[in-house]
């Protein structure tokens, strides 16, 4: 460990804040684009199954309608 | 000889080697991320010139080769969808644009809150700075050119075409700090003279640089899913897939409402 401290490893010899605000900013962007994929899934699996139950409705319905 | 490969162009079948694959580049990005870092923010020795400043390229550097890497891959996709027609490498350049997107914006804002302490000046429009910045500018074309076409057959093309014209920015961009006189340093680790960083600096370094190549690969698989369900929604297998999916989720409603 190059750190004596938990305070001298949170100030980063002085440059604590360019250091945090990288890694913050990585982090957060790792983990928006991660978690917009994980999400699009279910969002992508919700779209493709009502946009079917919407066709095979219209398809029920022009049948009915001869 | 080459023959082997021909299943994959079948869109199910690339969706299984996805959800084959994904487990594995998931658990790499993971435990290399988490080894990285630590080693990299508390274990590596400090710049006997820059001091704890440096600690910023265990990321910045990773993400600024991701950046140009995904780029090479989504060009090489790109060329692949254009002249061969498949649509697996359309999706795949569609998969990797945001990826790179958020690789290039994390070598920005890293490279800019470096520069600030050690330049003085969170932005200079440097060779390298400028044309990372025009990598950024390509990646939301090809984006936005995507989502701007109704017809998903000619959105494709049309970003395909965009992404390929793309890739001379790539050449520029490695080498703005050999053809300018820039304030962006020169290369440090592709230079096989040795001497140009040391060992106990090398080293997390390159576990950085496989945490993010391993996230890039990993996300690029999730995405590249969604884009195959989304293309193929009129085929058996996408609609089997997707019956099986209320199915499961009937039985967890149901098992809520047992208790």
């Amino acid at each position: 460990m190059q750190f004596n401290s938990f305070s001298d490893f949170i100030s980063m010899g002085g440059y604590g804040f360019y250091v945090w605000l990288s890694f913050g900013s990585c982090a957060l962007i790792l983990l928006g684009i991660f978690l917009d994929s994980k999400l699009s899934h279910q969002r992508t699996l919700n779209a493709v199954s009502k946009q079917l139950e919407r066709e095979a409705r219209i398809k029920k319905a022009k049948q009915e309608s001869k | 000889m080459w023959k082997w490969l021909h299943p994959y162009a079948k869109a199910q079948t690339a969706y299984r080697l996805c959800n084959t694959l994904l487990p594995y580049f998931a658990v790499v990005a993971v435990a290399s991320i988490i080894i990285g870092w630590v080693w990299g923010l508390g274990f590596a020795p400090a710049d006997y010139q820059q001091k704890d400043s440096y600690r910023i390229i265990f990321i910045h550097v990773p993400s600024a080769i991701l950046s140009m890497g995904a780029y090479s891959s989504m060009a090489i996709a790109a060329f692949i969808a254009l002249v061969w027609q498949l649509r697996n490498a359309e999706l795949a350049v569609i998969a990797i644009a945001p990826v790179g997107a958020a690789m290039t914006l994390i070598a920005l804002i890293t490279g800019a809150a470096w520069g600030k302490p050690m330049w003085g000046a969170w932005w200079v429009w440097d060779a390298r700075l400028t044309s990372e910045l025009i990598l950024l500018f390509l990646y939301l074309g090809v984006i936005s050119l995507y989502n701007a076409f109704e017809d998903k057959g000619s959105a494709g093309r049309a970003s395909c075409i965009l992404a390929l014209v793309g890739a001379i920015n790539l050449p520029i961009i490695h080498f703005s700090v050999e053809w300018w006189n820039t304030l962006h340093q020169g290369a440090t680790i592709t230079k096989f003279d040795g001497g140009a960083i040391d060992a106990s600096m090398f080293w997390p370094l390159m576990v950085n640089i496989l945490a993010f190549a391993a996230f890039v690969g990993t996300v690029v698989l999730m995405r590249l899913k969604n884009e195959i369900l989304l293309r193929e929604k009129h085929r058996p297998w996408v609609k089997g897939l997707i019956t099986n999916q209320t199915q499961l989720e009937n039985q967890n409603v149901g098992d809520k409402n047992a208790v």
